[in-house]
């Protein structure tokens, strides 16, 4: 149990796995994906910032630049840059030389032009005159381990004022005078993106707990209790609780596995009680049969003895008489040991001819008793001057009550009707008669008790087709067609068929199928004449002159029809069955199977026709 | 070789006991075997003239004795010793050959009675091989059963009258092996009885009574009153006016398998 506890643990703990997995994907995929965007948009922000910190400061200090009030100018990027986060302000002029800076220190230096500063532009040999706001920006670090650094170029061109100022510092021809160069540091930025990280990674982690304990709580729910509840069920009917069911556990899978199992068990414990009471008669039986045994030769002993000191001892009147009692008593035991045999051999079919009538009647007065209790009264309309039958009355007696009984059960109380009639019928041999010997032109028999068709014997013949040998063994019931072919018979060609024994053929060379024209086979069916049938296993054709002759032959009908509850259609082909039950755990399921059985034997049919809600009605025939 | 009377071959110790006695009683020589090996070692080296075998023995059953005889070409009657529970065995034993059968437990009476019939019957198997040589007319020794009757072992015959309806006597030869009958004791008319089992009772005139085995099963629906009148009709006309029961058959295919076909007399 535990063992397999582990197992179904285990299914829990793949689940919990594979969700994980996928959500680790689909959240890693999101956070990357939201992280990327998020920091871009952060960095476009930024940027954005800078940028315009950049024009504010240009426009800001145009005038000062203009006038060439250095001092003032000065004054203005110093301010600027004590913000938090600028790094460096700088304008140098077109040659490179610093000009104003936040640091002072670095005035009147000159920046190397292939710095990353001046890169944007200076990349070709011939710099840019014009430069996009979006190449403006660059990302680099002063060294590996220092924050990250946003360094934007702002072009300072030539403009009408600038030409036409007093001082007259810039010709018109230049282009761009210098670049006002911002530095700011992007720590914030980072820590942002960072911050948000590691919330997603929160957020990651959390949601796999929540889901794989969600998972593990379902999986418990919905897997592992019902299939502990399923072990705990098989592990009763191991030890043979067959009365042990299984709780409902729903609609789902295991629900309807939990509802098969019950029925599965249903089955079991009914076939059980089948089988414990046939075991019981037929040890009954055994025990009947062996004690009886066992007695008859010491009471052999004692008999012969007994009855052979009688004669020694005629001439003794006085032990003669005690003998004679010693004599007496054990021809009794000799009787009562008869008693005993005869039931063990009760399961023998005792055929003798009754009346039908009768066998009604005295199934009615078994009943008596059920009927009484739901006051129903059972209508009798039997066909006045029936032939008598030769059955076995037991067994028909036992088919009568059965299907009483199950009529009983069917129908309301006080409202049913059970009506019983019998009739004389005429059906024609066909489907019917059985061919119960059969022999080849010499004279070896055909029957094969082997292989059954229908439970009967079949009849085996030998047949070449194509090259290709085999056995078939024909349907012994004139006009069924249910042979098995042991071999690959192609259909619509002639067979050649052979007695197994001798390999006479069976083949009549001069006579043809009158449907389709193919060869046809014949053996005799002592005494009964002689049978034909169709090679083509397409074709169905077969004749029984004898049995056609005879026509159609007279069989007592019995309906047993009540106005119960009735047999559901999709049932109704599986009702003789054994173990196929409509009552639950009233009956056993085999009531019908033998019944047919009982039938078959007496080679009668049963048939059945229900109407839910409507009622039953079977049909009995049995040869006159 | 010293021919004694009687062969009994069981495995049961007191029976053999028990008919040793009888026979010794009667005046016959007899001798048992407990195992049929032992019985056939015995068939070796002495002859018998009856042997009186039980069905179910651990070695070998009763049947594969028969069939060892007529291997060895022992033409010796053999009768039946069997238990009740083999009444189908008892009546295969009689297809097979044997002569007679003794359901177990028996009395003295019925085992004399089935002896001597063995013994009688021997007897007119030795006149018959005598008058194969002699044409002669006159010396008929019993009547055989006409040709579309069938009959159970010697015994008993039966006829299809019509369908569904049988009717059925005792054979000539049966009639010889016992002595004149005295009285005839029936069954009655609806009673009911299975193929082997006895349904006549017959007296003879040296007191014995005679077991009549059914060769067939089924309900008795006519009896031949005559018989009970006049006992003697039944040696006179065994196959026709000596009639016993006219009955409906229970289960005749299955009966009929152990029936030998009285044309098989007159080869």
């Amino acid at each position: 149990m535990k063992r397999i506890n582990q197992g179904f643990h285990k299914i829990g703990v793949k689940l919990i796995v594979a969700v994980g997995l996928a959500t680790i994907i689909i959240i890693g995929c999101y956070s990357y994906i939201n992280l990327r965007s998020q920091s871009n948009m952060l960095l476009s922000e930024f940027e954005r910032h800078a940028n315009q910190l950049s024009e504010t400061i240009k426009k800001a200090t145009r005038i000062g630049m203009l006038k060439n009030e250095r001092e003032q100018t000065f004054g203005i990027i110093n301010m600027i840059g004590t913000e938090k986060g600028i790094k460096k302000i700088r304008i140098f002029n077109k040659e490179g030389e610093i000009i104003y800076s936040n640091d002072s220190t670095q005035v009147g230096k000159m920046v190397n032009k292939k710095a990353e500063s001046c890169y944007a532009c200076h990349t070709a040999d011939q710099p840019l005159e014009k430069l996009p706001i979006d190449n403006r920006t660059r990302i680099f670090r002063v060294n590996p381990d220092s924050t990250e650094i946003l360094g934007v170029m702002n072009p300072i061109y030539n403009e009408p004022s600038c030409w036409n100022s007093d001082c007259h510092v810039h010709p018109k021809s230049q282009k761009v005078l210098g670049v006002l160069d911002i530095t700011m540091c992007l720590k914030d930025v980072e820590q942002a993106q960072r911050t948000s990280t590691i919330k997603l990674i929160i957020f990651a982690i959390t949601s796999i707990l929540a889901l794989s304990l969600i998972i593990a709580f379902f999986v418990h729910k919905w897997l592992v209790q019902p299939v502990n509840t399923l072990m705990e069920a098989t592990h009763e009917i191991g030890v043979g609780n067959l009365n042990y069911r299984v709780k409902d556990l729903g609609n789902n899978e295991l629900g309807i596995l939990g509802r098969a199992f019950n029925k599965m068990t249903k089955r079991l414990a009914e076939a059980r009680i089948q089988l414990f009471q046939s075991d019981k008669m037929a040890s009954l039986g055994r025990l009947a049969a062996g004690v009886a045994h066992e007695i008859n030769n010491p009471l052999t002993g004692v008999l012969t003895y007994a009855s052979f000191l009688q004669k020694r001892l005629k001439k003794d009147p006085e032990i003669q008489e005690d003998l004679s009692v010693i004599v007496k008593e054990t021809i009794r035991s000799r009787e009562i040991v008869k008693g005993l045999l005869d039931f063990a051999r009760q399961s023998v079919p005792k055929k003798n001819e009754v009346s039908i009538d009768e066998l009604i009647d005295n199934s009615i007065k078994v009943t008596k008793n059920q009927l009484k209790l739901k006051h129903l009264e059972i209508v009798k309309e039997t066909q006045p001057d029936l032939p008598l039958i030769t059955v076995d009355a037991n067994q028909i007696q036992q088919v009568f009550i059965n299907l009483i009984v199950n009529a009983i059960d069917a129908v309301p109380s006080d409202k049913g009707q059970i009506r019983i009639s019998t009739s004389l019928v005429k059906l024609s041999p066909l489907g019917v008669s059985q061919i119960k010997n059969a022999v080849c032109r010499k004279r070896h028999s055909l029957i094969d008790n082997e292989i059954k068709i229908g439970g009967l014997p079949s009849i085996k013949v030998q047949a070449t087709q194509n090259g290709k040998t085999g056995f078939i063994n024909l349907d012994p019931i004139y006009g069924k067609h249910n042979h098995q072919y042991g071999f690959t018979v192609v259909e619509g060609k002639s067979i050649e068929m052979y007695c197994p024994r001798c390999e006479v053929s069976l083949n009549d060379s001069k006579k043809v199928c009158p449907k389709c024209g193919s060869n046809i086979y014949t053996f005799e069916v002592p005494p009964n004449g002689m049978f034909e049938g169709c090679t083509n296993k397409a074709c169905n054709w077969e004749r029984w002159q004898a049995m056609d002759e005879v026509g159609e032959k007279d069989y007592v009908e019995i309906k047993i029809a009540d106005n119960g509850s009735g047999i559901p259609e999709e049932d109704l082909p599986r009702i003789f069955e054994p173990f196929f039950s409509t009552k639950g755990q009233k009956g056993t399921g085999l009531g019908l199977a033998i019944i047919w059985g009982i039938i078959d034997n007496h080679n009668g049919t049963i048939n059945v026709e229900s109407k839910v809600n409507k009622g039953t009605t079977f049909t009995i025939r049995l040869p006159k | 070789m010293e021919t004694k009377d009687i062969l009994i071959i069981d495995d049961e110790e007191v029976i053999l006991d028990a008919v040793k006695k009888i026979g010794k009683m009667e005046g016959f020589t007899v001798e048992a075997a407990l195992n049929p090996l032992l019985a056939l070692d015995m068939l070796e080296k002495e002859n018998y003239k009856l042997i009186l075998c039980d069905i179910m023995m651990p070695e070998m059953d009763g049947f594969q004795i028969i069939d060892e005889l007529y291997k060895r070409k022992l033409n010796i009657p053999v009768i039946m010793i069997t238990g009740y529970s083999t009444v189908e065995n008892a009546v295969k034993s009689l297809y097979k050959g044997a002569i007679d059968f003794i359901p177990k437990p028996f009395t003295f009476d019925e085992l004399m009675s089935s002896i001597s019939r063995g013994f009688k019957y021997l007897e007119l198997q030795k006149q018959i091989e005598g008058t194969q040589y002699n044409t002669s007319r006159d010396s008929i020794i019993y009547v055989p059963c006409p040709p579309k009757y069938m009959k159970l072992g010697f015994t008993s015959w039966m006829l299809l009258e019509q369908e569904g309806i049988a009717v059925m006597g005792a054979t000539d030869l049966f009639l010889r092996t016992v002595d004149t009958i005295t009285n005839i004791e029936l069954m009655k008319k609806d009673d009911v009885f299975y193929q082997g089992n006895s349904c006549v009772k017959l007296e003879s005139a040296d007191g014995l009574i005679h077991r009549f085995m059914a060769p067939i099963g089924g309900k008795i629906i006519e009896r031949n009153e005559k018989l009970i009148e006049n006992v003697s009709l039944l040696e006179k006309d065994p196959y026709f006016e000596g009639w016993i029961y006219r009955l409906i058959p229970a289960d005749i295919e299955y009966d009929m398998k152990y029936l030998i076909p009285c044309s098989s007399d007159r080869i």
